[in-house]
């Protein structure tokens, strides 16, 4: 079957911050949804289909992803749907509606306000209702065992993962909508206590609310919205089983087969922005990727330093083809994460012509 | 599928058929600045709408934005405290023990300058007098128990004028 050429044309995102505690989700997308379709120069009417990717148990409001549909404006009716995933699948489930035709431009948003709650409980209600989830094991805890089995395993070090904090923050100096940035030591990371052994707190991604939009367009709708489109050569995900135990957590087996799926392989990469929200999880992706020492990885500053749930995979994808569109990179590979430890990974190979 | 085989010990256990896990989350509900500007006006006995400014439709209680055109909602206007009943059902179920009792009417109410219904209860008034068109007002508590919610009203009343034309709330009936 041939394929039909799709791209990322525009890209918005809300400035993160701990907690937006003044504005609701609506409120909080909305600059940014006339930003994203301004960055495309269209009206909402140019959009022939809306996919999201949310989770109730964020907001604790059932049903609160169809509310947030106000803040695009769904009357007259409109061609919609969600996933109760991060966004970077609701572009995986648009761009498989763009294959079949009747979809030229599709706009794809995320929001996640993980201040309402205490997330790291929130988290652990997406483990299985029989075994973990009775447990309440915290999303961070199960970061600290795939640590712990990666530091034993050989696989990193204490000092490779607050390197990867250190050169995070570092990056994200230079851009504006991160959360945390600057230049630190990696002597005085290491230097801080505990938070959840093996990590210290550096390891681990901030608590954030945020929210993000993108703008796909197909063939000749893509080249009218953008000078440069960055367009989507491959894309794939994998997951892996639900029980943890059946896992070698020190790898990422889901992260290399849909690389392999996306085509990732065919040519090197400029630019990698990869979704891992601990430090020893991005030093798992590029092993897992293979990628060069030359490549530049998450020069946005990734997850690390802003990391609003749900929203921040599509986030990796709308820096990398922000990267092709304004010409400094022209091969891109955009990941995005779901469910505890790398559990399911999405690649995104995009490219400038 | 093939029968899973137990050890000899088990062979005779009653099946787990279900299991019960609890799960408690809370939560700090953040109503976002419009429904903010609107509960604090109920404190002072206001009911306050937002207008779009493309369509000009008046929205309460406003969400900040029209679902129509995705806009923000920021243009705010002051409603009647007497409103229309749209529609309305009567309630034969005890769904809120005993602290109603039935039957009861509930009603969407246009307000007086709203382009939407707000849903409120229908009292003082036989359940079976109540009907599309009907005039009413809001009765609210005493002073010193209003704060910023919508339970500050107690219910509507029938406010003695004549029925509002069909016209004036068709698109909401
Ligand atoms: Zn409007």
């Amino acid at each position: 079957m041939k394929m039909r050429d799709v791209a990322i044309v525009s890209f918005a995102q809300t400035h993160h911050e701990r907690a937006t505690r003044e504005l609701n989700e609506v409120e909080m997308l909305m600059p940014i949804l006339s930003e994203a379709l301004a960055g495309a120069g269209i009206g909402k009417d140019r959009v022939d289909f809306v996919c999201s990717g949310s989770s109730d148990y964020l907001a604790g409001q059932p049903f609160s992803f169809v509310v947030t549909l106000d803040a695009f404006g769904p009357w007259p009716p409109i061609s919609e749907s969600h996933v109760d995933m991060d966004g970077a699948w609701a572009v995986y489930e648009a761009w498989v509606k763009m294959q079949l035709g009747k979809v030229d431009v599709a706009l794809i948003y995320a929001y996640g306000k993980s201040s309402p709650g205490d997330i790291r409980r929130v988290l652990s209600r997406q483990l299985d209702p029989y075994y973990l989830g009775p447990l309440w094991v915290d999303s961070v805890a199960l970061a600290a065992l795939q640590a712990r089995a990666g530091l034993d395993a050989g696989a990193f070090s204490v000092e490779d993962m607050a390197r990867v904090a250190a050169a995070s923050r570092h990056n994200a100096m230079s851009n504006p909508y991160a959360q945390l940035s600057g230049e630190v030591d990696v002597a005085d990371l290491l230097a801080e206590a505990d938070f959840v052994a093996p990590l210290h707190k550096h390891d681990c991604a901030p608590v954030t609310d945020g929210a993000a939009v993108v703008v796909l367009a197909a063939g000749g709708a893509a080249r009218e919205l953008c000078d440069r489109p960055a367009w989507i050569r491959g894309i794939d995900h994998r997951i892996e089983p639900h029980a943890l135990g059946a896992r070698d957590l020190t790898t990422s087996v889901s992260t290399r087969l849909a690389a392999e799926h996306a085509g990732l392989g065919a040519k090197p990469v400029d630019v990698a922005e990869l979704h891992a929200p601990f430090t020893h999880q991005e030093l798992i992706l590029r092993r897992a990727l293979g990628l060069d020492e030359d490549v530049s990885v998450n020069p946005s500053g990734g997850a690390l330093c802003a990391n609003p749930v749900m929203a921040a995979g599509l986030i990796r994808m709308g820096e990398a083809a922000r990267r092709i569109s304004s010409g400094k990179a022209d091969r891109a590979v955009a990941h995005a994460t779901s469910g505890p430890c790398l559990q399911q990974n999405l690649l995104c190979v995009l490219e400038g012509d | 599928m093939t029968d899973i085989s137990l050890p000899e010990r088990l062979r005779g256990a009653e099946p787990v058929r279900s299991i019960r896990t609890f799960a408690r989350l809370e939560y700090a509900y953040t109503p976002g600045r419009a429904a903010s500007r609107f509960l604090n006006q109920v404190t002072n006995k206001r009911l306050v709408g937002q207008r779009c400014p493309v369509c000009e439709k008046v929205y309460v209680p406003p969400r900040g934005s029209c679902p129509t055109d995705g806009v923000p909602t920021e243009d705010e206007v002051e409603l009647g405290q007497s409103g229309t009943i749209v529609s309305f059902c009567v309630v034969n179920v005890p769904f809120m023990a005993n602290l109603m009792e039935i039957p009861y009417v509930g009603a969407l109410i246009q307000l007086d300058g709203a382009d939407i219904p707000i849903m409120h209860l229908i009292q003082e008034v036989p359940y079976d007098q109540v009907h599309m068109g009907m005039r009413v007002e809001a009765v609210w508590l005493p002073d010193d128990e209003i704060g910023p919610t919508l339970e500050s009203i107690v219910h509507f009343r029938p406010n003695g004028e004549p029925d509002a034309p069909y016209e004036s709330y068709k698109d909401n009936a």
